[in-house]
């Protein structure tokens, strides 16, 4: 045992129909006190209907420094709709 | 509530000027920098500072007000002066988990705080001694408060400004349901409409104080401005903070304990008369009336909580042996 008490992820879904969405973090020794803790923390004006909590460690995230190459790819404007040439009055689907 | 003019800036940083450059123009460009963003040393220092220090002064600024809780004159008092310590309670838990984006860790700021490294805002060194000050403080303290952290809503640093914008939605409850105090006792008795000026008398000059120096003397603040973490200097919001007030206490009949408070019509704006701050830096260097109570306090809880850390930690590592256990049967 560290001492540490570990961090855990929140995410809230602010109503049916919609994703879970991140909406912080809070340090909780497990799920059942992170989930009462989120509840008090990031719930007190009806936020949300449903909470998800996960633990930090287990988030494997992208480099930063590999934005570039993994998000700007670089001249694919070929997958945009706006890149073909069709008549006005073809009209849009 | 509550973030202070930051005390005790330092933006000084070691990167070549190729990179501060790089990072100054997408800050320039309003892009925000994330937690594992390259960033320069003095940019994570300072956040790591300011954000440190408000969360700090939400926490400790529960305590002011906490002291009156079971005192509150009637349960729709009560309830709603709950809800807003309570509230400050989450802002300094969503603030703390701001700052351990940047590699400090919850531990580390605590003990920071408790021994003295770390400073909060000077205003919770004042002590609470009527319950007019707990409508002063919303309407006040709260407010200076919203005036500081609406530009934060923008801040160039994303985990910062989203928590930001969170507390923003909850201070204006706490400023309007201190003012409606304040109006209350205003309205009612001399006895309480001079309980509501001795309170404003006393909370005037400590909350124009929470803006912090003047830009003259603030150093480090052009820094803090370049690299957007301030949108706004001091004496600006200090400035709004004022106007915004005046015609506030005039609505409720009551004077601001500043015999040179004038309308500037050039300017706009009010002027006012020369600020204490001598006083100032004896409160935030610990030496406010409360301080040492402040800080006993916090430290109190952490000590007392000690064994509730020690058996939840304890009961987590019972739960995960017994579930693996019954997973290798
Ligand atoms: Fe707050
Ligand atoms: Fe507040």
């Amino acid at each position: 045992m560290t001492g540490e008490v570990p961090l855990w992820e929140v995410f809230i879904r602010p109503r049916n129909g919609l994703s879970h969405k991140h909406v912080g973090s809070l340090h909780a020794t497990d799920e059942v006190m992170a989930l009462q803790a989120a509840r008090d923390v990031y719930t007190r004006r009806g936020e949300g209907n449903s909470i998800w909590v996960v633990p930090s460690a287990a988030i494997t995230a992208s480099d930063p420094d590999q934005a570039g190459e993994n998000f700007e790819p670089g001249e694919k404007i070929y997958r945009h709709p706006t890149f073909y040439d069709i008549p006005e009055q073809v009209g849009h689907m | 509530m509550y973030s202070q003019g930051l005390i005790g800036a330092d933006g000084r940083t070691e990167e070549t000027p190729e990179f501060l450059a790089a990072f100054q123009a997408r800050v320039d460009a309003e892009q925000k920098i994330e937690p594992n963003d390259d960033m320069p040393e003095g940019y994570r220092r300072t956040l790591v500072r300011q954000i440190g220090q408000h969360a700090h002064s939400e926490i400790v600024g529960m305590l002011p007000e906490g002291n009156w809780i079971t005192r509150a004159p009637s349960l729709r008092r009560k309830a709603a002066l709950l809800a807003k310590v309570q509230d400050e309670g989450g802002h300094g838990l969503y603030l703390y988990s701001a700052a351990e984006t940047l590699g400090v860790t919850r531990k580390q700021m605590t003990e920071e705080l408790l021994d003295g490294r770390a400073k909060y805002s000077s205003i919770f060194n004042y002590p609470t001694l009527s319950w007019a000050d707990i409508g002063t403080i919303g309407w006040l303290v709260d407010g200076a408060a919203i005036m500081n952290q609406i530009p934060l809503c923008r801040c160039s640093y994303g985990p910062y400004a989203r928590a930001m914008i969170r507390v923003c939605k909850e201070e204006s409850f706490h400023q309007r349901q201190g003012y409606e105090i304040v109006m209350t006792l205003a309205r009612g008795t001399p006895e309480q409409k001079a309980m509501a000026q001795d309170s404003l008398n006393r909370w005037w000059w400590p909350s124009i104080m929470m803006f912090g120096p003047h830009d003259a003397d603030s150093q480090h603040s052009d820094q803090s401005m370049a690299w957007k973490i301030k949108r706004f200097t001091n004496d600006e919001l200090r400035q709004k903070f004022i106007d915004a007030t005046v015609p506030q206490a005039e609505f409720l009949g009551l004077t601001i304990p500043d015999p040179e408070l004038k309308w500037n019509e050039e300017k706009g704006g009010y002027d006012h008369g020369p600020i204490d701050w001598d006083e100032f830096w004896r409160v935030v260097k610990g030496f406010g009336p409360c301080a040492r109570d402040r800080v006993a306090a916090r430290k109190k809880a952490w000590d007392d909580g000690e064994w509730v850390r020690e058996a939840a930690l304890a009961h987590a590592e019972k739960r995960r042996a017994r579930k693996l256990a019954v997973a290798a049967e």
